[in-house]
């Protein structure tokens, strides 16, 4: 009786396990974000610059073309950014350096994750003890870029 | 009292609830003195440090000094916790410690303050801060998570309150609309898997609520180079009975938070 049954068991519990092993492996690269409901516009929009770039350059401003800004010290580490500009404007900006992406491949342990709360940000008061932002980076950013667009003039 | 100094490269602000702010004025010079001395030994930018040394190979680890000792202990312990993400070695092959160093310092400014029997204070450094008790008030702390994507930290978008946390905030500002790629911007790409998206230039800000400043920074830091999966670190992080709490912002302007986050939130 049992001999019988054991061959369709086996059949079974493989199958099992390689459903669940399948499912372990395709691990979310984050948590499914539900949709939003939202009410203030997500993409960000553009302020008055703090260090001699004007974000939004009229058409022409730039040359075409892909400029590699200088590197510059974000004091964690070194920030160097290309600018690509298309029809006179900055189309994308990446980064070649930024301070703690050491590349490696280590991995991290893949846990299940339970569903994370997401939300559209919306500026508020500033009325606060501290503030709180990645201030060194983003200096570092602004001269690394400068020095791209000032290529492109 | 509060003040503020620029050191490290930054501006470092020392506020102290107290009744008699004149008797705070010598714990205050201490406290500036500590990061100075911090800078002396830890800035690669000044040829004269002692990190500037051990790059230059003129000092052997049998030389170091007991702090200079403990931050390269702690740095191996970060980086083996957080899967190599966290690594003082940078791309030149030097040492570059600044990102533990930070935190480890701010946390040790609170000690000298705690050891002066100084019980509400907050101390911060270029945006991350140690707090303890209370403003004069009698309320906690409370912390604004800059608005990533403008050029001057006077905007937040989102104020938590604290007393006896860490908040340090690792990541970067990309400023105006212009810069985004506008394929990025579409919904759809959220839940896109792999490397399809640029690992850590996804997020443009990661904000860490911890026991302590020290823990908050150095899990920051790594946490942020993990880009998008930075914020599910910090959701299983646990120091001691301590959840960490985390804020991620993402270039769409999405935030996600850590399920513990919102009992800090005003």
């Amino acid at each position: 009786m049992i001999k019988k049954l054991f061959l369709p068991f086996v059949v079974i519990v493989g199958f099992v396990g390689f459903v669940v092993y399948g499912r372990m492996k395709t691990a979310p690269n984050t948590a499914i974000v539900p949709p939003l409901s939202v009410s203030t516009t997500p993409v960000p929009t553009v302020t008055s610059p703090a260090t001699g770039i004007s974000p939004t350059a009229t058409s022409g401003q730039y040359k075409d073309g892909t400029y590699t800004g200088s590197v510059a010290d974000a004091y964690y580490g070194n920030v160097q950014v290309q600018a690509v500009i298309q029809n006179g404007v900055i189309a994308d900006v990446q980064f070649l350096q930024y301070p703690s992406d050491n590349g490696t491949s280590a991995g991290i342990s893949q846990r299940s994750m339970p569903l994370l709360k997401s939300e559209a940000i919306s500026a508020q008061s500033a009325a606060v003890d501290i503030i709180s932002g990645a201030t060194q980076t983003s200096q570092a950013f602004q001269q690394s870029l400068t020095a791209a667009l000032s290529q492109a003039s | 009292m509060r003040e503020t100094r620029i050191i490290m490269g930054m501006p470092v602000t020392v506020d102290i609830t107290s009744d008699d702010p004149k008797s705070m004025v010598n714990i205050l010079e201490e406290v500036f003195d500590y990061f100075a001395y911090v800078d002396e030994k830890f800035s690669t930018y000044k040829s004269t440090s002692e990190i500037s040394a051990i790059n230059a190979g003129t000092l052997t680890p049998a030389d170091y000094s007991d702090d200079m000792k403990e931050i390269f202990m702690l740095a191996e312990k970060t980086k083996n916790e957080t899967g190599g993400y966290f690594d003082i070695v940078n791309r030149e092959g030097k040492y570059d410690p600044s990102g533990i160093v930070k935190g480890w310092a701010i946390w040790n400014a609170g000690k000298i303050l705690q050891r002066r029997g100084v019980r509400n204070f907050f101390v911060d450094a270029g945006g991350d801060v140690q707090t303890a008790g209370c403003k004069s008030n009698g309320q906690k702390w409370s912390v604004g998570i800059a608005d990533p994507f403008v050029g001057h930290y006077d905007k937040v978008v989102k104020v938590i309150r604290v007393s006896g946390e860490g908040v340090a905030t690792s990541g970067t500002a990309i400023r105006g609309q212009h810069i985004y790629n506008p394929h990025k911007r579409q919904f759809s790409d959220k839940n896109s898997h792999g490397d399809k998206s640029n690992g850590i230039y996804d997020i443009v800000s990661l904000t860490v609520i911890g026991p302590n400043i020290y823990e908050a920074d150095r899990f920051a830091t790594a946490a942020f180079a993990m880009g998008r999966r930075g914020i599910e670190f910090i959701e299983n992080l646990h120091i001691g009975d301590h959840k960490l709490e985390g804020y991620m912002i993402d270039t769409n302007g999405v935030a996600l938070m850590t399920s513990g986050f919102e009992k800090y939130v005003v």
